[in-house]
């Protein structure tokens, strides 16, 4: 099958829970909402055979309504075409259904969004950090997180401190400019 | 009764003896076998792989014997970005070798925690264990490790191990000795 037919089932199938849809470079990004998750991506998995999820990305859009926002990187191997899922967290950290049981890949991708923002999965079987140790007591890639950290310590397991931040940190511009001039330095953050 | 006679002068062992300072051939076998402890955390691990191989032959200088037990290491090569994650780890990891023990920080995450300005990374190692020797490098290259393992055994050659234990009692050796 086609994308265009892909989606066209889809679309059949889900016509008015798909609330936005966006192209870019050939491939699909649908918005949907978190409760349609599961059935969606039921149906994208069993029916669609969107057999491969190869990424989740949570998004923390400070300051705005609905915060936390996550995407679902789809791939057919049979078909070879992409497929994106966006939906926004409703509450501050409300649980989202977890897809864990639909591709197993999802079990870490799930446990590193919770992870690095603090988004809590319903139903996953193991929702434990998996970058940062049992106890971290902050979410690090949270928007109001300080890029030089801040201080914690368990002792005998692990500590953090405050980064001088002289020096650092090292950016690079969005720019169109080559790689040389690209390249990370070290920048004033109004820059 | 065992025959006893004096060892002043032996014809037959002419030649086999030399005479030194206790410190300095401890010091000598010390600084041409130093076992390293292979701490590699990141791509400068890479590196160090490749002084120990045939190219750089990093056995040249005595210390190709990579053990993966911090018991038996002399020197604990810090191989790249620590982590706080990895930290206390490394700590107890020192702590496990036996003394007398030196430690190299290789590269510069392992120096001052490199270009990782960030929350995860430990701000140089030397925060947590003495380090002997730093070198610069990301990653540094073979030759630098040779360079910086060349420098830690002239460090250890200048080392006085005995002196300390009862004090004065080189001095009167040497005094006894002149």
């Amino acid at each position: 099958m086609t994308r265009d037919e892909l989606l066209g089932s889809l679309s059949k199938a889900f016509g008015e829970k798909l609330s936005q849809r966006t192209e870019f470079r050939g491939e699909t990004s649908l918005t949907i909402s978190p409760a349609d998750l599961r059935e969606l991506a039921n149906f994208c998995r069993t029916d669609l055979s969107f057999d491969y999820l190869l990424d989740i990305t949570s998004i923390d859009n400070f300051g705005e309504e609905s915060r936390f926002e996550l995407i679902y990187h789809l791939y057919s191997m049979r078909h070879c075409v992409h497929l994106r899922l966006k939906l926004k967290v409703p509450d501050e950290i409300g649980p989202v259904d977890t897809v864990s049981d639909i591709w197993p890949t999802a079990n870490w991708h799930e446990r590193e969004a919770f992870d690095m923002m603090g988004i809590k999965f319903k139903g996953h079987p193991d929702l434990r950090r998996i970058l940062m140790w049992d106890g971290y007591p902050f979410f690090p890639l949270r928007k109001d997180f300080p890029l030089q950290g801040l201080p914690s310590d368990m002792p005998d397991i692990a500590f953090t401190k405050v980064t001088p931040m002289e020096g650092g940190p090292f950016v690079t511009l969005p720019s169109t400019a080559g790689s040389k001039d690209r390249e990370p330095r070290a920048r004033p953050p109004e820059l | 009764m065992p025959e006893t006679r004096s060892t002043a002068y032996d014809s037959k062992i002419e030649g086999n003896v030399i005479f030194t300072r206790f410190d300095a051939a401890l010091n000598w076998v010390r600084k041409n076998s130093l076992w390293p402890m292979p701490m590699g955390l990141a791509c400068c691990a890479i590196e160090l792989m490749a002084a120990a191989a045939s190219r750089f032959d990093i056995a040249r200088f005595g210390a190709e014997v990579m053990r993966f037990s911090p018991r038996q290491c002399d020197v604990m090569i810090v191989a790249g970005t620590v982590t706080y994650k990895m930290a206390l780890a490394v700590k107890r990891i020192y702590e496990q070798m036996p003394e007398p023990k030196w430690v190299i920080a290789m590269g510069a995450c392992a120096s001052t925690g490199g270009m990782y300005r960030s929350y995860a990374t430990l701000q140089g190692v030397d925060q947590l264990i003495p380090v002997d020797v730093y070198i610069s490098g990301c990653p540094p290259r073979p030759e630098a490790l040779l360079a910086g393992l060349m420098k830690l055994q002239e460090k250890i050659s200048g080392e006085r191990s005995f002196r300390d234990q009862t004090p004065g009692l080189a001095e009167k050796l040497e005094d006894a000795l002149a």
